[in-house]
Order: C-alpha cells, then sequence, then structure tokens
C-alpha cells in the first residue's frame, strides 16, 4: 500500500501545484506587481502546460511518439475562433461561449486523432511519429489556404479566396488564408487552470485504472499484454484520442487570447517545442512536464535579446537531455551522487 | 521423481486420447493436422493431440523441433497454414492473439515476458482485465462501479499472489524481481486471465533443482486448485517425467511419439531422435546425455544435480 500512496501523493502534489500557481499569478495580478508581457503570457503558458501533459499521456504512458501534435492544436484553435465567432450573437457570455469553443474544438481534434490512428495505431513500429509528422505539415498548408466566412445564413468555406465566400453584408471572414484567424479575445486566466485541472484530472485517473493499466502493459510488451487478452489497437487508440482532444482544447484556449493566429504558428517547431518539454520534465512523469512547460515558455519571453538562439539552445538542451537519460554512465553518476547526499544526511541525522 | 500413480487413459473420438477422470468433460484442446509452412519449410505439421480438460500434457524434443512454434500457434501468433485447433470443442480459426485469450488459453514465454514498469499487483490486474468490467468514463471520472471493481480486483489479485506465496511483494516493480519470482509472477499473471488451459513454455529453465522441486509442486497444485489442463514445454527430463501425464515428443516439426512417461522413456525412436543411432558418440552433449540416461533409468542421484546444471546452459540456446 505504500507505493500506491505514494502515487497518489503525487497526483495530489501536481493539483497543489497548478492551484499554488494560479493563486500566486492571482495576487500578483490583482496587486499590480504583474507586468503587461507576463500577464499575456499566462494563458499561454496554461496551454503550453496542457499540450506537454497531453503529449505526456501518448509518449510516456502509451510508448508512442508522436511528432504532429501542433497539427491537433491548429485544429482546436481554428475550430474554435470559427465556433466562437459564430456564436457572438447567439451567446453573449464570454465563459459560456469559450466552453462552448473548447468542447467543439476538442471534439474535432478528437476525430482527427481516430482518422490518424485507426489506420496508423494497427501497425507495430513508429509509424505513428511519421504519420504525425506529415499530419502537422499537412494541416498546416491547409489552412494556409482555407477561408471561412460567417454571416446570417451560417458558415461559409472555401480554397481560394475571400471573395469567393460570398458573403452577405455584415458577414465577417474568420479565417484568411495564411492571415490566420481574427478573433474576439475571450480566454481567461482562470478558465485555463480550470481546464488544466480537468486535464490532469483525467490523465491520472486514467492511469490508475483498467484501461491505464492495460496501455502501459503494451507499452511494457505489446507481444503479452496481447497474450493477456488486450486489444492493444483499441488501448493506443484511446490514449491517442484522448492525446489528441486536449490538444484540441489547449489550441482553442491559446487562440481565443490572441487578436489573430496564423497557422504558421503551429509548425513542426511548436511540435518539437512540446515534446522537448515532456522529454525535459521526464518521459511518463507528469509533475516534470508541467514545470518543464512552464518555466520554457516564459523563459524565451524574459531572455528576448536572445531570440534569434532559441531554437539552437532547444536543439542543444534536447540532445544533451538524449545523453543525460540514454548514458549508463552519466546515469549511474547521478544515481550516486544522489545516494551519496542521503547518506551524508542520514549520517548527520545519526550524529 | 516418477512416483506418481500411472493415469489411466480412453480413447476419445478424434486425435487422441485423453485421462479416464476427464471423459465425462471431453477434451479442452484438440488439435487435427495442425501445420505451418515458412516459405515451403514446414517448421511444423500433421500436429495431432488431444488434451484432457485436467490434464498435465508434456511437449519434448530436440532444440529447433518446433515446440514454441507450436505454442504459438495455439495461441494464434502464427496463424496455421493447415489444419484445426478445437478448443472445449469451439474452433478457433481467425481468432487473434487476444480472442484466444479470451476464450481460455493463457501462455507464459521463453524469455520471459513481464510488464517491466509496472508492480507485481498491477502486472496480475492486467492479467484480469477482461474480468474487471467498467467503462471508460467510469475510470475517468471515479463512478461507484470503478470503486468496486477495483476493490474486487486488488482482493483477487492478491488472493492468488498468496498462492505463490507472492504476496508481499505485491508493491514491488517486476523488473526488480528476483528471477525465480519473475517466472512465477508469469504463471501468475496467466492465471488471472482464468484461462482453461495454460501453456507454459520452460517453465524451470534458469532454475536449481530446488526451485525445480517447487515449480513441480505449483503446478500440480494449479491443476488441483483451478482444475485446468496444463501443456508445458521443458529440458529437463526430471520435472516432465515427473509431473506430465501424457508426453508428446517433437522432432524436425513432427510429432514422433506419443505416450506416457513410461512408454516414452522405452520408446526407441525417441532415444534415437535424442542420441542419433551412434548412442556412445554423443556422451558428451549435456542434454541429450540427460535424455538418455532418463530414458534409461539408471540415474545416480549425484548425476542428476549436475546434469541439470549442464541443461540450465543448453536451455537459453533455443531460439
Amino acid at each position: 500500500m505504500k507505493k500506491l500512496s505514494k502515487d497518489t501523493l503525487m497526483s495530489f502534489v501536481n493539483y497543489g501545484i497548478v492551484i499554488l500557481f494560479y493563486i500566486v499569478f492571482q495576487i500578483l495580478a490583482s496587486t499590480g506587481n504583474l507586468s503587461s508581457t507576463m500577464k499575456g503570457q499566462l494563458i499561454p503558458i496554461v496551454s503550453y502546460v496542457i499540450m506537454a501533459l497531453s503529449l505526456n499521456l501518448v509518449v510516456g504512458i502509451s510508448g508512442e511518439l508522436s511528432l504532429g501534435h501542433a497539427g491537433f492544436m491548429s485544429v482546436g484553435a481554428f475550430t474554435g475562433a470559427v465556433v466562437s465567432t459564430a456564436l457572438t450573437d447567439g451567446i453573449p457570455n464570454t465563459v459560456v461561449r469559450l466552453l462552448i469553443s473548447i468542447v467543439i474544438a476538442a471534439v474535432m481534434a478528437g476525430i482527427a486523432g481516430i482518422l490518424i490512428g485507426i489506420p496508423v495505431l494497427r501497425l507495430r513500429g513508429d509509424y505513428l511519429a511519421i504519420v504525425t509528422l506529415a499530419f502537422g505539415e499537412i494541416i498546416k498548408n491547409v489552412l494556409n489556404c482555407l477561408y471561412v466566412g460567417v454571416d446570417r445564413r451560417g458558415i461559409h468555406f472555401s480554397m481560394n479566396s475571400t471573395g469567393a465566400l460570398d458573403l452577405q453584408e455584415g458577414g465577417k471572414v474568420v479565417i484568411n488564408g495564411p492571415m490566420g484567424a481574427s478573433i474576439m479575445k475571450i480566454s481567461s486566466f482562470t478558465c485555463g487552470i480550470v481546464l488544466l485541472l480537468l486535464v490532469l484530472f483525467v490523465i491520472q485517473n486514467l492511469i490508475k485504472s483498467r484501461h491505464g493499466r492495460a496501455i502501459m502493459a503494451i507499452r511494457d510488451n505489446r507481444i503479452a499484454a496481447e497474450a493477456c487478452g488486450l486489444n492493444v489497437t483499441k488501448y493506443k487508440l484511446i490514449a491517442f484520442v484522448i492525446s489528441a482532444a486536449m490538444a484540441g482544447a489547449a489550441g482553442c484556449l491559446y487562440a481565443l487570447n490572441f487578436a489573430t493566429v496564423a497557422p504558421k504558428k503551429f509548425d513542426f517547431n511548436t511540435s518539437i517545442l512540446v515534446l522537448v518539454f515532456v522529454v525535459l520534465g521526464g518521459i511518463g512523469n507528469m509533475t516534470g512536464s508541467i514545470i518543464a512547460a512552464a518555466l520554457l515558455t516564459v523563459l524565451p519571453e524574459l531572455l528576448r535579446q536572445f531570440q534569434d538562439y532559441r531554437m539552437l539552445i532547444y536543439a542543444i538542451v534536447l540532445v544533451l537531455v538524449m545523453i543525460a537519460t540514454n548514458n549508463e554512465k552519466i546515469r549511474g553518476l547521478i544515481k550516486s551522487i544522489g545516494k551519496k547526499n542521503k547518506q551524508e544526511s542520514s549520517g548527520k541525522e545519526a550524529a | 521423481m516418477s512416483n506418481q500413480k500411472e493415469t489411466r487413459y480412453v480413447d476419445v473420438p478424434g486425435p487422441g486420447r485423453i485421462p479416464e477422470r476427464d471423459k465425462g468433460r471431453g477434451p479442452v484442446l484438440e488439435c487435427t493436422h495442425l501445420g505451418i509452412e515458412f516459405g515451403g519449410l514446414k517448421a511444423v505439421e500433421e500436429f495431432n493431440i488431444a488434451v484432457g480438460a485436467t490434464e498435465i500434457g508434456g511437449l519434448i524434443g530436440p532444440n529447433g523441433a518446433g515446440k514454441t512454434t507450436v505454442f504459438n500457434l495455439l495461441t494464434k501468433v502464427y496463424q496455421p497454414t493447415h489444419g484445426v485447433i478445437l478448443l472445449d470443442g469451439k474452433d478457433t480459426h481467425g481468432m487473434s492473439t487476444a480472442q484466444v485469450n479470451q476464450a481460455g488459453i493463457a501462455r507464459t514465454f521463453q524469455n520471459i515476458r513481464l510488464f517491466d514498469k509496472l508492480s507485481v499487483e498491477d502486472n496480475v490486474k492486467v492479467g484480469m482485465h477482461n474480468n474487471v468490467k467498467y467503462h471508460l468514463p467510469s475510470s475517468v471520472f471515479r463512478l461507484p462501479k470503478f470503486w468496486q471493481e477495483e476493490k474486487r480486483a486488488h482482493e483477487s489479485a492478491l488472493e492468488l499472489l498468496d498462492i505463490f506465496g507472492m504476496a508481499d511483494l505485491a508493491d514491488v516493480k517486476a523488473s526488480s524481481l528476483p528471477y525465480g519470482a519473475q517466472r512465477r509472477l508469469e504463471i501468475v499473471r496467466a492465471l488471472a486471465t482464468k484461462p482453461k488451459l495454460l501453456l507454459l513454455d520452460e517453465p524451470a529453465a534458469g532454475m536449481n533443482p530446488s526451485e525445480t522441486e517447487e515449480l513441480m509442486n505449483n503446478i500440480r497444485k494449479i491443476r488441483d486448485t483451478f482444475g485446468i489442463a496444463v501443456l508445458l514445454i521443458e529440458h529437463d527430463m526430471n520435472l516432465v517425467m515427473g509431473i506430465c501425464e501424457n508426453i508428446i515428443v517433437l522432432n524436425f516439426g513432427k510429432v514422433i511419439a506419443k505416450g506416457t512417461p513410461e512408454e516414452i522413456q522405452n520408446d526407441p525412436v525417441v532415444i534415437e531422435a535424442y542420441l542419433g543411432s551412434q548412442a556412445d558418440e554423443t556422451g558428451s552433449e549435456g542434454f541429450a546425455a540427460s535424455a538418455a540416461k532418463e530414458a534409461q533409468k539408471k540415474k545416480a542421484e549425484k548425476e542428476k544435480a549436475h546434469m541439470s546444471e549442464v541443461e540450465e546452459a543448453s536451455v537459453d540456446v533455443e531460439e
């Protein structure tokens, strides 16, 4: 029972970190101690933390690699933009509108996840990485030439130009090809935190259930899992689709925080960025994902003058982490240092 | 070692015979003309057996004879190219590995395959997966059904582990278990799927004589407690001759002999398969030599201990 209670403790620590983060920044904001750049960063931080958690579900728990998570994020972002604009007149309450947008964005991203997952997750090997990589690029390019407008008759789509939308008077162009979506800012920090807590709740409960055990068993040994009567494709799909839907929700939250969002924002670099959060925080470690995502989202803003070197530094950090976590000698070194510290402290206590 | 009562057999319609005590229930497994070809190479052909509902059967043969392939055919890791497998009278044609397990065949692996990062208890619970029933929303939102079923799963997992003296290891990570315990955990996990037939692929590989002795008792205990059939592949002749009631000998993918331990030990075809035609020149090969010694029933206790050491060394070579 000891280990079980330790796991439960860790999940409460995660909720605690998020709530603490919320309280601290709410206090800072209300007392006027928060710079406007930091204020603008709050919702992106929350979005990226959700992205990191959702990717960790695929990479850490299900043991598959997704290199196109930004693709699901952009599906959510642009769905959210269209839905929230279309509902502007119908639902004046911004919180309700935001919630509906997030739900629909999550569903759309989940559907995209199902479409990719069903054929790919039947295969053995790293096919998911290749296909999701392609998916991310395809989605970006499709959105680059997608035009969507809203008027009283409903939602209009075109792949040519805004003119082809044939909008009535008073109609509004929501997605304008490479220019991206123009959006009303309706995301709020509080809603983001609630969404983050929900995501954390779903992931942590999933892991400690028969479904989570099945997903992790398949990760550890596929052949043995099959011999135990598990439907491998089904459980891989469950993990992947839940993850995609969460990425969609994060994308929606993210997009509705800005006046405009371009498809270019959700490119391969963003996918890798999220992967860096997961790898840095520790694969399968939710607490690590939260902290890594929050810190690495804020850091570039704080170090704006080094902006040009950002991707370079990420690449180097990723390589270093890979070396450090996969090298037996370095691992041993870190372990022995940890042991020494423990011994020293226990020795001191004894003395 | 082979001091158990001789099992009386009755013939059944179809490919074989089953113990007289299982007559009322019919065979749990029947294979007729079972075979598989890999691009013209017949790895297994004309494999015909019947296994009684509470029978302990043995599958032996030299390295590369196709024993593990037979297990892979029964569990549909490979789809057979010929023949029929009837499980409790039902044809398993077209089923996947997972479906065969749900239909009642569980197995262990020659090279241990545990869920390394999960705890011992969770390994067993994965085995119970299809008997613990609640849906995804229940697990995500912790509905009452979740708590009920998880409590039941926890209790029966500990019960199962307790039978094998592993209840105190429930929270240990599977990968940090000692070797013998890992082999036992594989068996417990297989039993957790509530099988009708348990396939053990070299359960005694790498075990010392006293561990093997314990394993034999455990296998008998499994049969008696759960009332299921066991079919095992093993190179350790002490174990095979000690607990198997019916033995099938494979060589080059073909069944060369079937019968009780007594019959097998005296079968000239079996002796030849293990030794080649010139028996006295192959004395240096540990495994073959030990089989021959068994066959001649002249094994002194000291020699036995020595031979099983040699066997251990040769066992890991296959596949």
